[in-house]
């Protein structure tokens, strides 16, 4: 191929990139001017934090049950190996308030949140529904991304909090229930090493991922266009995207945090 | 073919909207090109003008929901483009837009549709709120139908929901896309009839976008054909009848003029 064809490529690549870059920062700035603006619909920020919240804990609940009990599983065969058995409690502990719970919760939000708020913003910009609220001097952004930004930023949090509990839980499961573990060795295990920075640590972490997963649902709905293929591509890049970024942002953040 | 303006550009009422050198590019298309014109408070402007020729971009640069790339449109004289969000939201307050396709929220029922601007900007209670929605769905003849939601009105009734949720905050300028097409002719008739007392009984400013020369001929001041970027025509209905301009007559005749046939 014509290496300027390649070249084309990648500028188009590379301005793509920035220009969705740019509307996610945009939506997210103008999200914050409009949150310090009356009036507050403190109903609609009810009803996200509920839709995000509330609703999300079953799968946050068996996603972090599940990993805690396989991080047990695998770390207990292994640790057995060299007479480490009683610090499987900590690794669990350790590895899911400091990364596991955080990451999961903000990927699994990414998937049933970040879809349905990009189908749901895109579905009311393709039948004019955005213009609506515009024409009734309703701002957009204050109404629809407000709630949403600010539910996941508060939510994600409580999610993980949530998260770090079960999976420690489905840990000991593990450990006591099929290796016969000590109850006792396990719980003094998981917190003696347990600090209270590595849990602020990984909530703030998920409130970072809540502002990413919400603001890439928000800007991917928000920019539909298309019609109803529009809509559909917009709910998968918004997860693509939205998972991408968590995963992205995750080193850097792990990098400042700890 | 030359430009007819044999009305004068306002009326000696105050001006209540002004468009200057409207601008605007779609794929190097001129789809307004340097358009000026004004409506004076209480008349009513409707534009017609073949698909595609820009009336809805018209008139979404006129309620602010797309911004010209030259000209400015000025709202009882603020200009859209350049005004602060809470001028901006001010003026938006006055104006109530009826969407072609109803644009309601289908996750709200019918009355939470035209009881939402109600709420957002007054301070009214709920029972002069539920008063002002069945006031409203009366106006269209639709009562009894607050609890439906959008997806369960045919396409008329959805369109009709939307006028009565546009004129549920009695704003001093209306704008209306297409309000009559594909409804049927009684209620063509309600909705010329709701128009012309906003306009006579209230005084309100109305722009229509619309094909419906019935419709245009009852509830306009002005009519005004949109051909090419500009207005081919902006005189009274009487005058606008009247008009040897071929594309008027093919409009008012339902057919083509003479040596254009490949234009449309």
């Amino acid at each position: 191929m014509n290496p300027i064809r390649w070249l084309e490529i990648i500028g188009t690549f590379a301005l793509e990139a920035f220009e969705e870059l740019g509307r996610f920062f945009v939506l997210l700035f103008q999200a914050a001017y409009w949150l310090f603006r009356p009036p507050w619909d403190v109903r609609e920020w009810f009803r996200q934090m509920v839709r995000v919240g509330w609703d999300s804990i079953p799968v946050i609940f068996l996603t972090c049950l599940f990993t805690g009990m396989v991080l047990a599983l695998q770390t207990y065969q292994g640790f057995q190996r060299f007479h480490a058995e009683g610090f499987v409690g900590s690794v669990v502990a350790l590895s899911l308030t400091r990364e596991l719970a955080p990451v999961l919760t903000g990927l699994m939000a990414a998937g049933r949140v970040g879809s349905a708020m990009a189908a749901e913003l895109g579905t009311m910009r393709v039948t004019e529904q955005i213009d609506a609220l515009y024409t009734m001097a309703t701002p957009p952004v204050q109404y629809l991304v407000v709630p949403r930004v600010l539910a996941s930023i508060l939510m994600l949090p409580l999610l993980t909090l949530i998260g770090d509990g079960i999976g420690i839980v489905g840990g000991w499961m593990v450990a006591a229930g099929l290796f016969h573990a000590n109850t006792f060795t396990y719980w003094e295990k998981t917190f003696q090493y347990l600090e209270i920075n590595d849990i602020t640590s990984g909530l703030i972490k998920a409130a970072f991922f809540g502002m990413i997963l919400a603001g890439t649902g928000c800007a991917k709905g928000y920019f539909t266009t298309g019609g109803a293929e529009g809509v559909g591509r917009s709910t998968t890049a918004a997860v693509v995207t939205g998972s991408l970024y968590i995963l992205l942002s995750d080193f850097f953040l792990t990098k400042v945090l700890f | 073919m030359g430009a007819e303006n044999t009305m004068p550009v306002t009326s000696g009422a105050a001006e209540e909207i002004r468009v200057e050198s409207l601008l605007k590019i779609f794929d190097a298309r001129h789809v307004l090109d340097e358009l000026c014109f004004s409506v004076a408070a209480g008349e009513s402007l409707v534009v017609v003008g073949a698909s595609g020729e820009g009336k809805t971009v018209l008139l979404k640069h006129l309620i602010g929901l797309m911004s010209p790339d030259a000209g400015r449109v000025l709202i009882q004289g603020i200009d859209l483009k350049t005004a602060s969000p809470s001028e901006s939201i001010e003026i938006r307050k006055k104006c109530g837009m009826s969407f072609q396709e109803g644009a309601l929220f289908d996750s709200m029922t019918v009355f939470e549709n035209i009881a939402f601007p109600i709420r957002r900007h007054t301070r009214r209670k709920t029972r002069e709120i539920a008063e002002r929605v069945s006031q409203c769905l009366s106006l269209v003849r639709l009562e009894g139908i607050e609890d439906r939601r959008p997806a369960e009105l045919s396409g008329g009734m959805r369109r009709r929901v939307g006028f009565a949720r546009a004129i549920a905050l009695e704003p001093e300028i209306l704008f209306f896309d297409e309000p009559t097409t594909g409804l049927d002719p009684v209620n063509t008739a309600a909705i010329g009839r709701v128009i012309d007392h906003l306009r006579r009984e209230l005084g309100v400013t109305v722009i229509t976008i619309t094909h419906d020369m019935m419709l245009a001929f009852r509830i306009a001041d002005r009519i005004a054909m949109l051909r090419q970027g500009k207005f081919l025509i902006d005189t009274d209905p009487e005058n606008f009848r009247r008009s040897d301009l071929p594309w008027v007559r093919a409009f008012l005749e339902g057919k083509l003029p003479e040596g254009e046939e490949d234009a449309l």
